[in-house]
């Protein structure tokens, strides 16, 4: 992957965006439990696979989703997060 | 010239005897299964059946041994952490390194270079004066140093990193070192074989069977074990095996990326890291220049290799050594770094009885082979974790008692 595609933006050189992990539910702070919390905070999926994930485009400031395959290192579709029911 | 290599030349059939033995079958069943030989996993397999008398183990190895990130390091062994739980690990380690040679009866080529951790701004020379003082405290002999140290250990080197990053100190810590990786897998390899533990290559495990909570055995690719005992140490496949086991890690991969120069004659002694440049050097006893940045920007399951690391790298060489612009870059690689949120391992046991991890390793794994080799055995055979260790337990996240060692990381990672 050397180019990446901004929804705004088209496609750009992937030294241009920033890598913010995988898209992952928030559990309510107020109501979760220690265990829960923790484990939403430090644990991820570190498993290869199919992913969907938040980037940045850092020269627009524009937040996008990408679903990327980890293993082969290719994007398979880039949209903004309203865009697509999760 | 010497009778055994004339013989050597002149033998119709390859005379030396193999590091290790090749096996026909796994058997039926084992003491211990270890994943992965990589130095970690021989190590442990070396200890366990040298100082704790287990000998029926298997080392499974999808490829080859020392094939991962074992030996895509690059070789650097040092004991200037940041927390006291790391500085007592890895001066351990340093101590195990300096006569396992002798143990191994095999040259490791491992050389003490001293380590300067160069600092470029006021904060990195904060954090190196506090790393200097903790190590200092336990006994590391670990130092602050200002630029003239640097330049009469290194005459080649620009102290104005071309203007654009002035050194204004270092971190300096005589008992840096380098060893050859290869050696260190073969040394433990060898080692463990001769001690009665089968090592088997080109044996992918496909999972990992549990009843009521415990290990029960090992389905692989070349038939199912029976074993209590499966120590994990696969490093950049640590998550593909956790997955089997719905254990739940922080682990996430990113590849980590290095290169090589064309070997020259040798002028640089110490070992150079730079946070601020991204850059660790050191030259080889072949000559090379190894070096390595920092982790590739996002999450990778492979170990391809990039342009643009070729380049950055080498522009912040330049920065250093502008007399470098006419070498060559010979060989470039990646692994892949299981990195923690607190830059410090996991090892230990695991909510799954009899299933131990030896992982997290990220990017700082080679140089504790030899410690996490030995304390691994010991939790393995007495089911107990070793103290050196408590602090890298993966309890630690669900009890937010993190390790913090992520000023220790030898680049900005």
């Amino acid at each position: 992957m050397k180019l990446l595609r901004c929804p705004i933006n088209g496609l750009r050189p992937v030294s241009e965006f920033q890598y913010a992990g995988e898209v992952r539910p928030m559990p309510d702070p107020d109501t979760c439990t220690d265990e829960q919390w923790s484990d939403y905070v430090f644990n991820r999926n570190g498993a290869p696979g199919i992913k969907r994930e938040w980037w940045l485009h850092i020269a627009s400031g524009i937040w996008f989703i990408a679903e990327r395959d980890t293993v082969a290192d290719k994007v398979l579709r880039t949209y903004l997060f309203n865009e697509v029911a999760p | 010239m010497p009778l055994r290599l004339l013989r050597f030349a002149a033998a119709s059939r390859y005379p030396e005897p193999r590091m290790f033995r090749a096996h026909e079958g796994l058997r039926r069943a084992y003491d211990v299964v270890i994943i992965g030989a990589g130095g970690h996993g021989l190590a442990a397999a070396y200890y366990l059946a040298r100082d704790h008398g287990i000998r029926n183990i298997a080392v499974l190895e999808k490829n080859y041994i020392g094939g991962g990130n074992t030996g895509r390091n690059t070789t650097i062994i040092r004991s200037n952490y940041l927390t006291p739980e790391g500085v007592a690990f890895y001066d351990e380690s340093v101590r195990l390194w300096q006569d396992l040679a002798a143990d191994f009866d095999l040259n490791l080529f491992y050389s003490t270079r001293g380590h300067f951790t160069l600092a470029h701004t006021d904060s990195a020379m904060r954090t190196m004066r506090w790393r200097a003082e903790v190590n200092k405290h336990l006994g590391v002999d670990s130092e602050l140093v200002g630029p003239e140290r640097v330049k009469a250990a290194c005459p080649h080197i620009d102290l104005s990193c071309g203007g654009n990053a002035p050194i204004l100190g270092a971190l300096f810590h005589a008992p840096g070192a380098i060893a050859r990786h290869d050696a260190v897998a073969w040394g433990y390899g060898r080692g463990a074989d001769r001690r009665g533990v089968e090592i088997h290559q080109q044996t992918e495990v496909l999972g990992i069977d549990v009843k009521a909570g415990r290990v029960t055995g090992v389905r692989t690719s070349r038939g199912n074990i029976a074993t209590p005992r499966v120590l994990c140490a696969v490093a950049g496949s640590t998550p593909r095996i956790t997955r089997m086991l719905d254990i739940r890690t922080p682990i996430y991969i990113h590849p980590l990326q290095a290169m090589v120069t064309e070997p020259m004659k040798p002028w640089l002694d110490p070992i150079l890291v730079s946070g601020s440049l991204h850059v660790y050097v050191s030259q080889s006893a072949r000559g090379e220049l190894v070096m390595g940045a920092s982790l590739d920007p996002y999450e990778l399951h492979g170990t391809r290799s990039t342009l643009d690391f070729v380049e950055g790298l080498a522009a912040h060489m330049l920065d250093m050594f502008p007399f470098l612009s006419h070498a060559k870059v010979n060989r470039q690689w990646a692994g892949m770094a299981d990195m923690t949120p607190d830059f410090a391992p996991i090892m230990g046991k695991t909510p799954v009885e009899g299933f131990y991890l030896d992982s997290g390793w990220g990017t700082w794994g080679f140089k504790a082979t030899p410690v996490s080799g030995k304390t691994m055995a010991y939790t393995v055979a007495h089911d107990r974790e070793h103290p050196l260790i408590h602090g890298f337990r993966l309890s630690r996240f669900a009890e937010y008692e993190l390790t913090g060692e992520k000023g220790a990381a030898s680049v900005g990672h």
